[in-house]
């Protein structure tokens, strides 16, 4: 099937790294979540509540809206964290890019491992600039807020053209399309990585594998 | 077109539409209180979620809405609207964004009802939360409370957008295709927000972009006798087809929703009346209610609820609802407001605000009456900020070139001061202390935030004077000359010790 790839680009100051990639992510993950499945008898199943948290940026001026789940809120920091130290690391003129896919599984018959196939994926291209004084940090909060602001308009814009979904799934398949490992909410299946290229231009790739359920490999 | 609609498809269409329309409306008015939101997720479905989001419902703007909807649903030709507008403690007030839920005749047949559509609406709702954040009245109502406050309007009919100015954006959130037509949420908002100065003294030029705070009083306290009683004029569009939708039941059910998987593809919702209440809150801890802080609670009190019972009996259809509980004089024409704005502008309002009209004081006044954009929209030449190409750059920090000329800013008789950094010191104090009946809100200019009272910043302030030169007394140079002074000094001093040797043994034996 066809992956649908969005990219999204931002220009940051370093201390901006992680709020931004915050709010972009959690926007996302805002809208391919739902609340935990209930599957009772006759295949019918009901769906849990969602709730959400308005959050306030400290270096941005910016407020996004994420998930109520702290489990969930903590995997995202701890990816995002983890590109902000690889983005550091790797020099000041460093461009990175962090990738949010949304994934299905297929299950297949042994000795075959499950497939994981993606279809959607969000990548975030991350610039990092520095700057000489506060006047220019004062105008950057300001000018940054607004372009993620742009940035939540265009991920609401993909979302709402509906397009290809996962098919709800039954109780046995809902594994191989959600991630039901969170207690309070249900996000489809996903993983974060990251990629980020040095000033010299070479790419030095680093793969943080968040999967949910370890496939069985041979 | 509805006969393709089974009867229990077209009456839970109906109903996700309403409960879509409500729930816009809370998502809408929750994000402009001022507070931030926090609700929790909860893995078994309460029953009263509808749309599976924890969306709390506000009572009194449950009820504004059901009003303004009067019984009918959005639909085609009919659009629901949420109109957001700030208000200062002057009374003037200026439309900020309008929300419209809009149908319109594109219908998708194939859809299926209690599914997709409902799975639909749910994203929608998300989407309104994320974008509800993004345009620039959610930044304002975060600051409102002491100077200004935000109010809301509920209309259903034809959407109004020529309060928001010129040069307004439309930023859509999303639309979900139906079998009865095509559900589009969009929302239009001023992008010019350029505010009229109130100025107790007179002034040759009229001045930009500074929020005067004026007001000592509760904020309303002297226009209340003129507006009260006034019907806001609403401009009622000419919709009353009459009959209410006899479909809609505004009853106690709410949404307990199943949905059927097997075989995937038939989806089967039972919808179930359940005995709680449509608008019993969730158990939240944490939302914060009303309305913004002191000021606006202390106004609902007197100022009283009279304007908004006032309305409901003249216009069903609209009426305007105030998270302060107050009137908003957004009356073309209105004798309240010409008296209101007389009694406060007289003094304060000369010199002119308007770009076309200087310098004639009387008319000035006259155009102040208008209705919203009773606020000068500028040429963006004159708005010095604008350059920063911030949508509402009235409100950044003020580090720009129009304070120079400002009679407020620089107050007209500072007495000298020996140094620069103390002049901006001074400056500052003066702003805040000189005038305790008229408070000018400038943003508060810390000490080297400005490059032209002391040419650097603090950065480089620190670096310069990180490293100051060493004490002379502390210098190796100078305490070893002075040692060698001392060494060669020594045998003078040892045969003037020996002369007086005897005066020094009787001052020993003294202190025996």
């Amino acid at each position: 099937m066809n992956c649908r790839s969005v990219v999204l680009e931002v220009t940051v100051e370093a201390r901006q790294v992680e709020e931004a990639m915050l709010s972009l992510l959690h926007t996302i993950l805002l809208h391919r979540s739902s609340g935990k499945f209930h599957y009772k008898k006759e295949g019918t199943y009901s769906i849990g509540t969602v709730g959400t948290v308005d959050i306030d940026c400290d270096f941005i001026d910016f407020t996004f809206v994420r998930i109520s789940s702290e489990e969930l809120d903590r995997v995202i920091r701890k990816a995002v964290s983890e590109f902000k130290d690889a983005l550091s690391n790797s020099g000041s003129d460093g461009v990175g890019q962090i990738s949010l896919e949304f994934y299905q599984k297929k299950k297949s018959r042994w000795p075959f491992s499950d497939e994981c196939i993606p279809w959607e994926v969000w990548s975030i291209k991350v610039n990092v600039v520095n700057l000489a004084n506060e006047q220019e940090r004062q105008i950057c909060r300001e000018k940054v807020g607004e372009k993620l602001g742009d940035k939540v308009i265009n991920i609401v814009e993909v979302i709402n053209r509906h397009e290809y979904l996962p098919k709800m799934p039954t109780q046995s398949e809902v594994d191989n399309v959600f991630d039901t490992s969170l207690k309070d909410v249900q996000p489809y299946l996903h993983k974060i990585t990251y990629q980020i290229t040095d000033s010299l231009g070479t790419s030095v790739s680093t793969t943080m594998r968040r999967l949910l359920k370890d496939t069985l490999a041979l | 077109m509805d006969s393709d609609l089974s009867p229990q498809d077209k009456k839970d269409l109906d109903k996700f539409i309403k409960f879509f329309a409500l729930k816009t409306v809370q998502v809408i008015v929750q994000a402009r209180l001022g507070e931030k939101i926090c609700t929790r997720s909860s893995s078994s479905p309460t029953g009263s979620d509808w749309f599976n989001l924890a969306i709390k419902d506000i009572p009194e703007v449950t009820l504004e809405a059901k009003k303004a909807l009067g019984g009918q649903l959005p639909g085609i030709g009919r659009s629901m609207c949420v109109e957001i507008s700030l208000k200062t403690s002057e009374g003037d007030s200026m439309e900020l964004e309008t929300w419209c839920l809009e149908m319109n005749e594109k219908c998708d047949k194939d859809i299926k009802v209690s599914y997709t559509v409902y799975n639909r609406l749910s994203v929608l709702l998300k989407s309104l939360l994320a974008i509800t954040r993004v345009t620039p009245a959610y930044k304002l109502s975060r600051k409102q409370g002491h100077n200004y406050v935000i109010l809301y309007r509920i209309y259903f009919g034809e959407v109004q957008l020529s309060g928001l100015g010129e040069g307004f954006q439309t930023v859509r959130v999303g639309v979900v295709s139906t079998p009865v037509g095509t559900l589009t949420l969009s929302c239009a908002y001023r992008t010019n927000l350029a505010f009229m100065s109130n100025r107790q003294f007179d002034r040759s030029a009229p001045i930009m972009g500074i929020i005067v705070d004026h007001f000592v009083d509760p904020p309303c306290s002297n226009q209340r006798p003129a507006n009260m009683g006034h019907p806001c004029n609403y401009r009622a569009p000419d919709e009353e087809d009459g009959s209410p939708f006899a479909g809609v039941q505004d009853s106690q059910e709410v949404c307990t929703t199943s949905f059927s998987t097997s075989p995937p593809s038939q989806c089967v919702c039972t919808l179930s009346p359940s005995p709680s209440k449509l608008s019993k809150p969730l158990p939240l801890d944490s939302l914060q209610l009303p309305l913004a802080p002191g000021l606006v609670t202390h106004t609902a009190l007197h100022a009283g609820k009279e304007g908004g019972v006032a309305l409901a009996p003249v216009q069903p259809h609209g009426v305007d609802a105030h998270l302060t509980v107050e009137h908003t004089p957004n009356t073309p024409g209105s004798s309240g407001d010409d008296v209101g704005l007389s009694q406060s502008g007289e003094g304060k309002r000369d010199g002119g605000r308007r770009s076309d009209s200087p310098s004639d004081p009387v008319e000035s006044l006259n155009e102040f009456t208008r209705k919203v954009g009773a606020f000068v929209n500028k040429p963006s030449s004159e708005i010095t900020a604008a350059s920063l190409d911030l949508p509402f750059a009235a409100f950044a920090p003020r580090g720009l070139e129009s304070e120079e000329d400002d009679l407020m800013v620089q107050p007209p008789a500072s007495p000298p001061c020996p140094s620069p950094l103390q002049a901006s010191l001074h400056s500052q104090g003066s702003e805040g202390s000189g005038q305790q009946d008229d408070f000018v809100m400038v943003d508060f200019k810390p000490a080297f935030s400005k490059d032209d009272l002391l040419p650097m910043d603090l950065g480089t302030f620190y670096r310069e004077f990180q490293n100051p030169p060493q004490l002379a007394s502390l210098s190796l140079h100078i305490s070893s000359q002075s040692m060698a002074d001392d060494l060669d000094s020594l045998p003078e001093k040892l045969a003037l010790y020996e002369k007086n040797i005897d005066e020094f043994d009787a001052f020993v034996d003294m202190l025996h």
